[in-house]
């Protein structure tokens, strides 16, 4: 009954390509936008925004950069944390450096910045693939997160060797610092977060995303069809690079707003992205929508069920959650190996029949 | 999916959210996690104290406590959603107990009003009230720490440290950080030699560090550890034979959990502290009866009397005092946040206060004004006696170099203010 193609005549190339090419899907994904744009601004509060929408939607940043380069490319990442460091600090150099430039510029150039240093630390996955690609990555994690705490110069010399978001607007809105309104939070990283996805949609089912596939699915193969490894896997680097540097400057200047860069950008963060990914669907873009809002709203929601509605003791529940949270994650796994977008995918096809399977 | 969980979430959060009338106390928490064992005995503190003014004596000036607990782990990302999901229906204050959620919470806290207690941790330099309306960080501070150790060191060498070197083993992070400026703005005076050992999050592994010490042998170590770092750091000083009573810890250093891993060999680790230790209070008679024996004890009970138990027990009675004395300026018992704020900026800590509160001699005398948000930065010195399992105080309570403090004091905070566009306040 749903997601049915019939009656939706395709009479260009164009249509026939688009990412909803069915009626039904295209107006849902028009209604999410309304819905996401122009009604959830006019409701949120502080809690809302602080925990709930604000690390889904960077989450989900960080989630798409690494997919690209897993799930579409192929080569194994472990340095997200390292990385998303690197677009908080250069976003704070900035910051402070240009004050009277507006953050939405700061924020694109730490993408960019994030962009070459991955680049630099793609360079082993031309020699090296698979589970070695994964550990130098690893040692990408280490030595960035070691810099930033080592080097002064990163954190302007303070004391603590935080890192502090000032105010900075855009049209004259607050949209870092503490005098920030939850809407105008929201929909500064909304927009990242659309943006993201449409570019990083249109990436991955062009010829870019081809290629990067091509890699991913045998490399050898790849080259011999035309396939030039090395840009494609360094695109892969920086591309990926980017999205993840973004959604690091948008947690620490919009998010959190103070900073500390074994904490926050820890080997922690790292496995939290991948998990994302792989929870949600290796080379899927809903799958990162889908992952992040699994790994970042469940324990909130368990939290809230547990300690708020059922009175449980704190650390018991904090204990539970732990349990939870893994025994659902073995379960998805178990289930459905390719993740949360599979399974959305199958339920389509499933509606498509319904209530008529036959 | 996401629809589904959205409305979850809304029903939950309805749910959560009673509105009450009571003076509401936030107590956020870490049980869990590597920093869960200190955590918990002052956690239970906090909250015992609490149960017992209720239980006692109805609340505070009739009006009773409604205590929220909310774990962090001590974790930012979740300290946020505490402070987020907690503060509305007027939270009197919060007392976060981790240094990384406080630097957090200061710009929220300013801008949302209400007032942030850092008892002995936190951003140093909230100690000044003219730039830090909502900050307070009495009675002492990391800073007031380094000095005393040094002027503990000072007393043992009679007044020259010129040819002594001293190492400082920190947690590497904001609250490890503190010290650093205020030790060598000491080394310069004192002419003493400072190395620096960081140690990573969570501090389990310690190998490097201590092998640098053996091999350097300073005569003095300084620790700003917490949670398992603690254990491991004590662990590691007993392994390399290094003399425990030139290794002295901060007061976060110097709870029964750190040392009691490493065994006999422990003995003689010092710690210092802003408040007494033991059990000989008449106020654990009261707590005895109104709070354990009622079955109302917080966690597992099992940690009375313990070092981090007092200091958890310490803040809130220091948040009892500041409510009461918040009632008596504005003649009301059910106060807001804000005038709680004044309750704690007017706040004075006197033996008699004390004494009448069954905590004889228990703290240091102290008193907030608008320009001192941090008390007068005394602190003792406290010494691990490994056969009787106890801490025991060794010196009085001495002051921290104010000659050097004052002036850093001033210029951390005023560049904070001149960042942020803060103006002075209390001209």
């Amino acid at each position: 009954m749903f997601y049915r193609e019939a009656g939706d005549f395709k009479t260009s190339y164009t249509e026939d390509s688009q990412t909803f090419p069915i009626k039904f899907d295209r107006y849902r994904y028009y209604a999410v936008l309304l819905v996401a744009f122009a009604v959830v601004p006019f409701v949120i509060n502080d809690y809302w925004v602080n925990a709930v929408f604000l690390p889904f939607l960077i989450y989900s940043i960080a989630a798409i950069g690494l997919n690209i380069l897993v799930g579409y490319c192929g080569q194994v990442s472990l340095g997200t944390g390292g990385f998303m460091a690197v677009g908080a600090y250069a976003c704070y150099k900035l910051m402070v450096a240009f004050p009277e430039v507006s953050i939405f510029i700061h924020i694109i150039l730490s993408g960019g910045i994030t962009a070459a240093v991955c680049l630099l630390f793609g360079l082993p996955s031309l020699r090296i693939k698979g589970f070695y690609l994964a550990v130098a990555t690893l040692a990408a994690q280490f030595f960035l997160v070691w810099t930033f705490n080592r080097v002064g110069w990163f954190y302007n010399y303070s004391a603590s060797g935080q890192i502090n978001a000032p105010e900075r607007t855009v049209f004259g809105v607050p949209i870092t610092g503490a005098e920030t309104a939850p809407w105008a939070a929201y929909l500064f990283c909304l927009v990242f977060v659309v943006a993201s996805a449409i570019i990083a949609r249109n990436l991955t089912r062009g010829m870019a995303g081809r290629k990067w596939m091509a890699i991913r699915d045998m490399d050898i193969a790849a080259e011999i069809i035309g396939v030039n490894p090395l840009k494609a896997k360094l695109s892969a680097f920086a591309v990926s690079g980017f999205f993840v540097g973004i959604s690091g400057a948008l947690f620490f200047a919009v998010y959190l707003g103070a900073v500390e860069v074994g904490e926050a950008f820890g080997i922690n963060k790292s496995f939290l992205v991948l998990f994302m990914v792989i929870i949600g669907g290796l080379g899927s873009i809903f799958g990162s929508f889908a992952g992040a809002a699994f790994l970042v709203l469940l324990p909130v929601l368990l939290k809230n069920v547990l300690v708020g509605g059922l009175g449980w003791p704190t650390d018991l529940a904090a204990h539970l959650e732990f349990m939870i949270v893994g025994g659902l994650i073995i379960m998805f796994l178990v289930l459905e190996p390719h993740g949360l977008a599979q399974l959305w995918r199958v339920a389509k096809e499933k509606l498509r029949l319904w209530p008529f399977p036959y | 999916m996401k629809t589904k969980l959205m409305t979850a979430l809304v029903a939950a959060v309805m749910a959560a959210g009673p509105a009450m009338a009571d003076l509401k106390i936030v107590d956020t928490s870490y049980r869990t996690g590597p920093y869960g064992a200190n955590g918990i005995p002052f956690s239970d503190g906090y909250q015992d104290y609490f149960t017992l003014l209720n239980e006692r004596d109805g609340g505070i000036g009739g009006e009773m406590i409604n205590l929220v607990e909310c774990e962090t782990g001590y974790n930012t990302e979740k300290g946020v959603e505490c402070y987020e999901a907690t503060k509305g229906d007027g939270s009197l204050v919060y007392q976060p107990l981790s240094t990384g959620i406080t630097y957090q919470l200061i710009p929220k806290v300013s801008s949302d009003k209400i007032p942030l207690h850092t008892m002995g941790y936190g951003r140093t330099s909230a100690k000044n009230g003219k730039v830090f309306e909502w900050v307070f960080n009495y009675p002492a501070n990391y800073w007031d720490g380094a000095s005393h150790a040094i002027t503990h060191i000072l007393e043992q060498n009679g007044g020259d440290i010129s040819d002594k070197s001293i190492a400082l083993v920190y947690h590497n992070s904001a609250y490890g950080k503190e010290p650093i400026r205020t030790l060598e703005g000491l080394a310069e005076k004192h002419g003493y030699d400072l190395t620096l050992l960081p140690v990573d999050h969570p501090g389990q592994e310690q190998k490097s560090q201590w092998l640098q010490i053996r091999r350097e042998s300073p005569d003095y170590v300084i620790m700003w550890g917490w949670g398992v770092m603690n254990q491991v750091a004590i662990q590691e000083a007993v392994n390399i034979r290094f003399p425990m009573e030139n290794f002295i810890g901060i007061w976060w250093s110097g709870s029964e959990n750190d040392v009691k891993a490493a065994g006999d060999r422990a003995n003689g680790y010092k710690a210092l502290t802003f408040h007494n230790i033991g059990l000989n209070y008449p106020v654990y008679d009261d707590i005895q009866t109104h709070v354990v024996e009622t079955g109302k004890a917080a966690g597992a009970g099992d940690q009375i009397g313990s070092v981090l138990y007092n200091r958890g027990m310490y803040a809130a009675m220091l948040a009892a005092e500041a409510i009461k004395t918040a009632q008596e300026i504005h003649g009301t018992a059910a106060i807001t946040p804000e005038m709680m704020r004044d309750g704690m900026e007017n706040l004075e800590m006197t033996e008699e206060k004390m004494a009448g509160l069954g905590l004889p001699g228990f703290g240091p005398e102290f008193k907030v004004t608008c320009e001192n948000h941090g008390g007068n930065g005394f602190g003792a010195v406290s010494q691990w006696d490994a056969e009787a399992g106890e801490f025991k105080l060794i010196t009085e309570y001495f002051q921290s170099d104010e000659e050097i403090l004052g002036p850093l004091i001033e210029a951390d905070s005023e560049a904070y203010a001149a960042e942020n566009g803060i103006e002075m306040r209390c001209q």
